[in-house]
């Protein structure tokens, strides 16, 4: 595990919920075919309304001109991050456009696991609303050490809450991994 | 100290005495659901983690339904279909209901039910946050993901996060015109969309237990939309008259301790109860008909998993007789069965499907159709900035298809009112008349 994430922002609101990550027309495409699998970064976030994509100001896609790669990395949302349905598209299709880290308020149940159990990418929370305080496009550095987040572009670091019981499984990478370094299942 | 339904049957998947919320443990899994949509990336990380050749953990226990996109020209979808075939001819899986054939259900979480492998005591995951749906039966039931769902494949085994349970009590009798679907956007509308956020939702008391199945699955399915881990009713008489319809498979009720220890435990009082709406853009976004009765509808939908039951259809028909619709109504059974219930069943001598033809509404399909929007030649998708009343269980942004349009969730008795008025109406107009 690295010991720093460093990123652009993406900020997005509430209750940001699974059909606005990845809709549901989309998912239909390959998720282990590598080069087909890309049709899921290009579709990131796209459910998003256009007021809400990109806060304070809205209307920025998360990728664009049929990229699947986004230039934001670290995706700041507010409660009740990833709401809705148990399809693993959606920490899946963030994970294809590169996002590394979210940092949000609290999230919802089956979107928490799947991106811890399937080492997509961290889930951390934060008890401070970053919502109103970072940028999109801000600057962003994790320090998985001190577990802190510092915005770079305005000089400002806050505490993350530390990510618990999850830990051992985000360290081996994924739910597999762990299961194998405890002894669950064998080693490959 | 007690314990609640929930608890204890973890417990005893876990092989242990007694449980505590917030415990961590591995429990054995009685059923693994999946569908079309989350089948075939599971499958591809059961074979990236266990091998090509790897065998799943219990044929017996895997059970594979096609159900989300089926009836549509889209390639990719299709391939799907294929990709669920192959694996359960590879892996000789006994419990596969095949697109095209007899044997097709349709929605997995009424199919489950309809075909037996909904049992009280046993935990059943499935790859959809619908799964909850289940724990009508008095058992564990959850939704997860394509990588938990390709563990258990493997293991049998998943880990659990023990739930906190919350209580939510109806005493007294429902109105007639009041249905599951109203009980449910109450109590979303009450706690919000992450109020029960890992925990479990355990409805008790006499109005609930005096509730069919199909109306208890309702309420079940819903926890979800609170940010519910499961949904639970204890099972009594009216379950188990069910389930030895379907399944002549053992199975074991649990009951919760009287010392149980709960979050809160609410009462409501059922006759209170109104027909509720949950407006544009969020399952808890709570109104009384009554208070909408000027919004204006292009379309009314009635299906689904939670909406496309035969009580649900019952409830629209006996409400459509005789009259004709004012806005395109699209009528979607869940299952094969609830398709074939339609032709089957009759109000004053007429069947449900008489009466939603000579009504004018559209029939589709079983199948989860325009619930989710899906791929473009999806019967019922919501269009531009259409203003839809619909039966179905997420009205989030663009959930119908369109990320314009504005859904309102509400009961079938509601839906079937409204799409005769053109406009959100209450159905005690038509039923107390």
């Amino acid at each position: 595990m690295n010991k720093v994430i460093e990123g652009l922002a993406y900020v997005l609101g509430n209750d940001i919920d699974t059909d606005q990550i990845i809709p549901a027309e989309h998912l239909v495409y390959s998720l282990s075919d590598p080069e087909e699998s890309k049709n899921y970064g290009k579709f990131a976030l796209s459910g998003v309304p256009a007021d809400q994509a990109g806060l304070p100001d809205g209307g920025i896609s998360f990728t664009e001109n049929g990229q699947h790669e986004s230039k934001y990395s670290i995706i700041i949302g507010g409660r009740n991050f990833g709401c809705g349905s148990s399809r693993e598209h959606a920490p899946a299709c963030m994970e294809i456009a590169g996002v590394r880290a979210v940092i949000a308020e609290s999230y919802a149940r089956i979107f928490y696991r799947n991106s811890v159990d399937g080492g997509f990418f961290i889930p951390f929370e934060c008890a401070t609303s970053l919502v109103t305080e970072i940028k999109t496009g801000d600057d962003l550095i994790i320090d998985l050490e001190s577990n802190t987040l510092t915005n770079r572009s305005s000089k400002v670091t806050y505490e993350l809450k530390s990510l618990g019981e999850v830990i051992e499984i985000i360290e081996a990478g994924n739910i597999f991994e762990y299961a194998r370094k405890t002894g669950m299942i064998p080693s490959a | 100290m007690g314990m609640t339904i929930t608890e204890k049957i973890l417990a005893a998947h876990a092989g242990k005495e007694s449980v505590r919320p917030g415990d961590n443990i591995w429990v054995d899994a009685d059923v693994l659901m999946t569908h079309d949509v989350c089948g075939p990336g599971t499958f591809a990380i059961f074979k990236k983690q266990f091998g090509e050749n790897a065998k799943v953990w219990d044929r017996d226990k895997v059970v594979i339904i096609p159900d989300h996109f089926i009836f549509t020209k889209d390639t990719h979808a299709n391939r799907n279909i294929d990709i669920l075939r192959q694996f359960v001819k590879e892996q000789s899986l006994p419990h596969y209901f095949d697109v095209g054939t007899d044997n097709y259900k349709g929605v997995c979480h009424l199919a489950l039910a309809q075909e037996g492998f909904n049992r009280p005591g046993e935990v059943l995951f499935g790859t959809d946050s619908h799964t909850s749906t289940s724990g009508a039966f008095g058992m564990f039931s959850t939704g997860i993901g394509n990588t938990d769902a390709a563990f258990i494949l493997g293991t049998g085994k998943l880990w659990v996060k023990v739930p906190e349970s919350m209580c939510f009590e109806f005493t007294g009798t429902f109105p007639e015109h009041v249905m599951a679907k109203d009980v449910i956007l109450n109590v979303i509308g009450d706690i919000g969309v992450d109020g029960a956020t890992y925990r479990a939702m355990e409805w008790q008391g006499d109005a609930i237990m005096k509730l069919s199945m199909e109306e208890r699955m309702t309420l079940c399915n819903m926890a979800i939309e609170a940010g519910g881990k499961n949904g639970i009713i204890e099972a009594d008489e009216v379950t188990t008259d069910y389930v030895r319809q379907r399944t002549d498979a053992p199975y074991k009720i649990y009951k919760s301790d009287a010392d149980a220890k709960y979050v809160f435990k609410k009462t409501y009082n059922a006759s209170e109860m109104e027909p509720i709406v949950a407006k544009p853009h969020s399952p808890d976004n709570k109104a009384k008909v009554s208070e909408c009765v000027d919004v204006k509808l292009d379309r009314a939908y009635i299906g689904s998993c939670t909406g496309g039951k035969l009580t649900d259809f019952m409830a629209a028909a006996r409400l459509l007789k005789g009259k004709k619709v004012k806005i395109d109504t699209f009528i979607v059974p869940a299952t094969r069965e609830v398709e074939q219930d339609l032709h089957k069943e009759k109000i004053g001598g007429e069947t449900l499907m008489d009466i939603f033809q000579s009504a004018g509404a559209y029939l589709g399909d079983p199948s989860c159709a325009a619930c989710l929007g899906g791929p473009k030649d999806t019967f019922g998708r919501a269009k531009d900035n259409q203003v839809v009343i619909s039966t179905t269980n997420r009205n989030f942004p663009g959930r119908m298809g369109s990320k314009q349009s504005f859904v309102y969730l509400a009961s079938p008795y509601t839906a079937a009112a409204s799409a005769l008025t053109g406009h959100i109406t209450n159905p005690a107009e038509f039923i107390n008349n």
